[in-house]
């Protein structure tokens, strides 16, 4: 047995689908090429099995994902990660959060700006470069997006360059897609008896 | 075709010239994807049971909701049949309810989708592999206005 998690947590939780993912021995030439695209091709996901029932969009998202999040130069990997924090906050994605907050306390060597996160959200007392970054991606992941110039200014006064800016835009906006396809087609879940 | 005259820089009016066409140049592989993503999203060989003109009228609706006139009327155009439903006030009828209910929620209210509602589609006779098709157009129409919005954002702070 397993039970959903609705809080949110560093501790990377699993992923249940919704839907019946596509089963590898019946997978389609086509499906089998697009699933070698993802970063992991020796086990896939059940994750990346649901995404292969549309399989033109998996094949152009993974390549896509990976230049928005590590393509060399612009933002820090660690300040793309707090875009991605941001939507997955607003769209309440659990397991997207949980793995990009693990990223980013890996990448910066500390778990303060995401405790501070997960416990305060948008009152979270962060440096002002933070605060402007997070500030910036969670209006604009919004439903309209309610970012305005006063957020751009922010971000500017707290020394981000356009190459920067640019950056976040793409890396929040890419969760926007993300989560969407995380928090809608399945569960986060733990297994019982894990703790 | 350069990179300016894909959808989403068009729709956010962005241009080589200035300092946002320029940081916009440093990730021009990025929005050559991005194009790629739109043809595979509302232009797919194989459409399976969303058929393009559907597609293209939920992007409408999406980008109508969004504040994104652009994009929404450029999908408007090609929503053929279907472009009723772009029109955000439009409930879907008795034919088109239950999944234009499913693709608003999930567009404006994402937080809000649960297990039930994914049940409710499939009650209804959806697939799960047209659930999927319809997730990911939902899905990369939400990151292209939250591109389009911020690119405009940027240029209006220009300094």
């Amino acid at each position: 047995m397993s039970r959903v998690v609705h809080k949110f947590t560093r501790r990377v939780p699993e992923w249940q689908p919704r839907v019946t993912p596509v089963k590898l021995d019946e997978a389609t030439p086509e499906q089998l090429d697009a699933l070698k695209v993802t970063p992991s091709n020796t086990k896939v996901s059940a994750y990346v099995l649901t995404l292969a029932h549309d399989v033109e969009s998996l094949a152009v998202r993974s390549p896509l994902f990976n230049a928005i999040m590590y393509d060399e130069g612009g933002m820090s990997r660690a300040e793309r990660e707090l875009g991605a924090i941001a939507a997955s906050m607003v769209n309440r994605c659990i397991y997207c959060a949980a793995v990009h907050a693990d990223r980013h306390a890996k990448l910066e060597g500390s778990t303060d700006v995401t405790d501070k996160l997960f416990a305060d959200g948008a009152n979270a007392d962060l440096s002002a470069r933070d605060a402007a970054i997070f500030a910036f991606a969670r209006k604009l992941s919004e439903a309209p997006p309610s970012a305005g110039a006063d957020d751009v200014t922010a971000l500017r006064e707290a020394g981000l360059e356009d190459a920067e800016i640019l950056d976040l835009i793409l890396s929040t906006s890419l969760f926007g897609w993300a989560n969407r396809l995380m928090h809608v087609l399945g569960d986060p879940v733990r297994r019982e008896g894990s703790a | 075709m350069s990179v300016f005259e894909t959808s989403t820089l068009r729709a956010a009016g962005v241009h080589a010239a200035g300092a946002v066409g320029e940081a916009v140049e440093t990730r021009a592989n990025i929005f050559e994807m991005t194009q790629a993503a739109e043809d595979a999203v509302l232009r797919p060989k194989d459409a399976g049971g969303v058929p393009h003109a559907l597609r293209a009228a939920l992007a409408s609706r999406i980008a109508a909701q969004a504040g994104e006139t652009a994009l929404a009327k450029q999908y408007a155009d090609a929503a053929g049949d279907a472009v009723a439903l772009s029109d955000p006030a439009q409930d879907g009828g008795a034919e088109h309810r239950d999944l234009v209910a499913f693709v608003d929620k999930a567009a404006t209210a994402t937080k809000d989708i649960a297990a039930e509602d994914i049940a409710r589609l499939q009650a209804s006779g959806v697939a799960d592999a047209d659930i999927v098709r319809l997730c990911e157009l939902v899905a990369f129409v939400a990151y292209q206005v939250r591109v389009a919005a911020g690119l405009r954002l940027m240029q209006g702070a220009q300094s």
